[in-house]
């Protein structure tokens, strides 16, 4: 009897205690760490307020964890002939207002791109390619290009589709909610901007639900911050988080962690354009005869002289992987051939006494210090690895946003930046890293070291052409290769990020540096 | 009154406009911004669009004039991050800085006062001498690692209070704030006692040193003897003759809570105007930069007339008239 009254008894409590946590089970809470802006899909190419959107609406192709293109909005993609490529759509798809979604929402989402304005950064970069846009069927869109154009399938997986309802409507009414309509696992709630972005689910969702009928996205951009909302339960996961505390959270019981090398490349730009370089003299400060940076023998000293073992080792905290080249080898388009460079000091002094600086120069090396992991102790460190072998280098670090339009105007020397693929491909890197700047071409458009090998454009240009992916990713591998072995860029380590959660939550990591709720699942 | 409210009135739009210059060039020499906004992807053609979309292929002396002509309309520029008016992003964020400062404000005044009397009227008692002990601990703490270590202890050791952010929003006659919420209060605390620690430990000894300095005078001795009660003397003579450097400290303590709350605001994530334009410094959105600073020359002009008339009312000695120097 007592036995028996004790059983009820317990079994009462689990279950209003399973009850409860059900209850909560529905919810989640996620601290981000960049400020979202705005929540219309097509005003701002910036990572944070895609990140959101991605939530809300869909692309016709999406990206996986590992910024594999898989099936969005649209089923089935193919090129035809060398300038069309034909889109199948996903039949049965409603957005959130009920109506449903057909070509003719493409075709508005494409506009809208175009249209929208004020804005700071244009989709454009997305859809340029697109020349002309035609509807085959409700359900089949025929996209025309100038030329063989093998990327469209990455552009298409990069903006999102709107109703086309609300094709005019100004950032504003998505702000107020009013149009942001979309095909995505979830809806807006609410939103305060700058405080908390609220969504709930999507129950019309085509694909699988997601676990979280609420999700919750606090804005928390103080790395400290966030790292203690993590820890004091207020919210069940967090991105970013800061190298330094991942040891302390790692021995903590009540979390646990999910990381991922991500497709973001940190490298240091060079000056292969000027004669006379401003960050560059002997020791005694009077100018060179020439700018040593156009010697390869010196770039690879520089190079060599790089212990990136001991960067990701002491200054990342083991949180970042030495690179060899543009992209992690997983990513499309990279090379088996090409390895970190070895840290050989000595190697590195015998290569600068070639070049006939044998007693090295003095060098100020330029950096952001609030744009990627540790930066600045990044450049610090390289620093001081290059006065081991005769090169005297002062550093001086500043916040990004005075620094990007002094990188921009090619101001410095030599100085560290980050590059992040957005199309998971080399091709993305190369192209806007080290092919020949050209304003017209918009090719080497970030190249702000201005290097130029017309070996590399010739083999990156064929590449750009072919619709292979066999053939363009051999193609894009042989150009990486080019460019790496004569130095045009050099490589430091691949970022990896870090996300914080709850223990018993499991999330998918990404590569692209995406906090997703929808990958947020509870661990079985 | 009305002379010097005029010449007051005058005087303030020659500090708007000379600021505005001073605002408009420091901004304009941090750098520029569609470096800063525009995707990495983005070609020279795209980067050139964009800038002048944004209005930055101008000359510097022609968007000066532009945003002049439309400042005198009310409208301050359109954010280049948000794509919404300047002006109703930063009135958006008042409420919630507005709360966190009064909170503060308040608490500071509550602490402050009485315990500064008691030190300034005991001054040999050993409480006293703990109290001002304590009030040079509360405003040597640097406010960033004293509001983390609120975090750590009371939302994370012990789970008494939230961590971050800004809790849930009441209504009460038409008026929205979290102070409204059960909610909203305990998000509110911490913050707030966070930004009113170094303050109470300035009024502490304020209050202390007035009250010192009052005790000597000869109309506190006349009241003693003229008989009055302890309580009398105290309520009435000592404090109001005190209130005179306090309002002017309080006054702009008020001004500086609101517009520099700044680092409070990043730590507790509290959706206020301090995050606002930290933010809008990182992504260099000028024309909200631009604004928001106007906005808080405003403030410190308004709040510092209302001080100037505090002191008419509180000590009928100081007259409001134009003084020629």
């Amino acid at each position: 009897m007592t036995l028996a009254k004790r059983t009820i008894g317990v079994a009462v409590a689990a279950a209003i205690g399973f009850a409860a946590a059900e209850g909560r089970a529905q919810d989640l809470a996620i601290g981000l760490g960049a400020s979202v802006t705005s929540l219309d899909p097509h005003f701002h190419a910036l990572a944070p307020n895609n990140n959101i959107a991605q939530h809300v609406f869909n692309s016709l192709i999406e990206q996986d964890e590992n910024q594999k293109l898989i099936q969005g909005l649209a089923v089935s993609w193919s090129a035809r002939g060398d300038d069309k490529w034909i889109i199948k759509l996903r039949p049965g798809v409603q957005f959130s207002d009920g109506s449903d979604f057909t070509a003719e929402d493409v075709i508005a989402s494409i506009k809208r791109v175009a249209w929208v304005p004020n804005s700071p950064s244009p989709f454009t970069i997305y859809t340029k390619a697109i020349k002309e846009a035609v509807i085959v069927d409700p359900l089949t869109i025929e996209l025309r290009t100038d030329g063989p154009y093998p990327l469209m399938p990455n552009d298409l997986s990069n903006f999102f589709i709107v109703s086309k309802k609300f094709v005019q409507a100004p950032t504003e009414d998505f702000n107020r909610m009013t149009a942001a309509v979309g095909t995505g696992a979830y809806k807006f709630a609410d939103y305060a901007r700058g405080d908390r972005i609220v969504l709930e689910r999507n129950e019309g969702y085509w694909d699988q639900k997601p676990e979280w009928k609420k999700v919750t996205f606090r804005l928390i951009t103080n790395p400290a911050a966030r790292v203690a909302a993590l820890l004091a339960g207020d919210v069940q996961m967090i991105e970013a988080v800061p190298t330094a505390d991942i040891e302390k959270l790692k021995q903590n019981a009540n979390l646990t962690l999910a990381q991922a090398a991500s497709n973001r490349l940190i490298y240091l730009h060079m000056d292969h354009q000027r004669d006379a370089t401003p960050f560059i003299a002997d020791k005694q400060g009077k100018a060179l005869a020439k700018n040593p940076l156009k010697d390869l023998r010196v770039r690879q000293a520089l190079s060599k002289a790089i212990n990136r073992d001991g960067i990701v080792e002491r200054v990342m905290e083991g949180v970042g992987v030495p690179a060899g080249q543009l992209l992690a080898e997983s990513f499309f388009g990279t090379s088996k051939n090409l390895k970190p460079e070895k840290y050989d000091p000595d190697g590195a002094k015998k290569l600068l006494a070639e070049a006939g600086y044998p007693n090295g120069f003095a060098i100020t090396l330029h950096g952001p210090n609030d744009r990627y992991i540790n930066d600045a102790r990044v450049i610090q460190t390289v620093a001081q690895m290059w006065s081991r072998v005769g090169v005297d280098a002062k550093v001086e670090a500043l916040p990004w946003a005075t620094y990007a339009a002094k990188a921009t105007n090619q101001e410095y020397s030599i100085f560290l930046v980050g590059w992040g693929s957005g199309t998971g491909e080399t091709s993305s890197t190369l192209r806007s890293l080290l092919a020949t700047f050209n304003r017209d071409t918009g090719m080497g458009q970030a190249n702000r070291g201005r290097y130029s090998n017309p070996e590399l454009d010739k083999v990156l240009g064929e590449a750009l052409k072919t619709v292979n992916s066999a053939k363009r990713a051999e193609l894009l591998a042989q150009a990486s290769e080019i460019g790496i072995r004569d130095v045009g860029v050099i490589p430091l380590h691949y970022e990896v990020s870090t996300w914080g959660l709850k223990k018993g939550l499991k999330y998918v990591a990404r590569a692209d540096q995406g906090t997703l709720a929808m990958e947020v699942t509870t661990a079985k | 009154m009305t002379v010097f409210m005029v010449r007051r009135l005058m005087q303030s739009v020659v500090v708007l406009l000379v600021m505005s210059v001073i605002v408009f060039l420091g901004v304009f020499a941090i750098g520029n911004p569609v470096d800063i906004l525009i995707s990495p992807d983005a070609d020279q053609l795209e980067r050139e669009r964009a800038i002048r979309a944004l209005g930055l292929d101008r000359p510097l002396w022609e968007q000066y004039f532009v945003f002049l002509a439309n400042a005198a309309k009310g409208d301050l520029g359109r954010s280049f991050v948000f794509n919404e008016p300047a002006l109703r992003l930063i009135f958006e964020r008042m409420p919630a800085t507005l709360e966190l400062a009064g909170t503060a404000v308040v608490l500071s005044l509550v602490v402050g006062i009485p315990l500064g009397l008691y030190a300034g009227l005991k001054p040999q008692a050993a409480t006293s001498k703990g109290i001002m002990a304590g009030s040079i601990v509360g405003f040597s703490l640097p406010t960033f690692w004293q509001g983390l270590m609120f975090i750590m202890v009371f939302a994370v050791m012990l789970g008494w209070l939230p961590s971050t952010g800004r809790g849930q929003i009441g209504t009460f006659l038409g008026i929205r704030s979290s102070l409204f919420t059960l909610d909203g209060l305990a998000h509110v605390i911490l913050p707030a006692v966070n930004l009113a620690l170094g303050n109470a430990a300035l009024i502490i000894r304020l209050t202390r040193a007035g009250v010192r300095e009052t005790l000597l005078q000869d109309y506190i001795k006349f009241a003693r003897a003229k008989g009055l009660s302890h309580r009398r003397v105290v309520g009435v003579h000592v404090l109001r003759n005190i209130l005179i450097p306090l309002v002017t400290v309080v006054g702009l303590e008020i001004a500086g809570l609101i517009a520099f709350a700044v680092v409070t605001e990043s730590i507790f994530a509290w959706p206020g105007m301090g995050k606002l334009i930290i933010d809008s410094i990182n992504q260099l959105d000028r024309p909200v930069m631009v604004a928001y600073l106007m906005m808080i020359v405003l403030l410190f002009i308004v709040i510092n007339l209302i001080v100037d008339v505090l002191y008419s009312v509180i000590d009928p000695r100081v007259r409001l008239q134009d003084v020629k120097g």
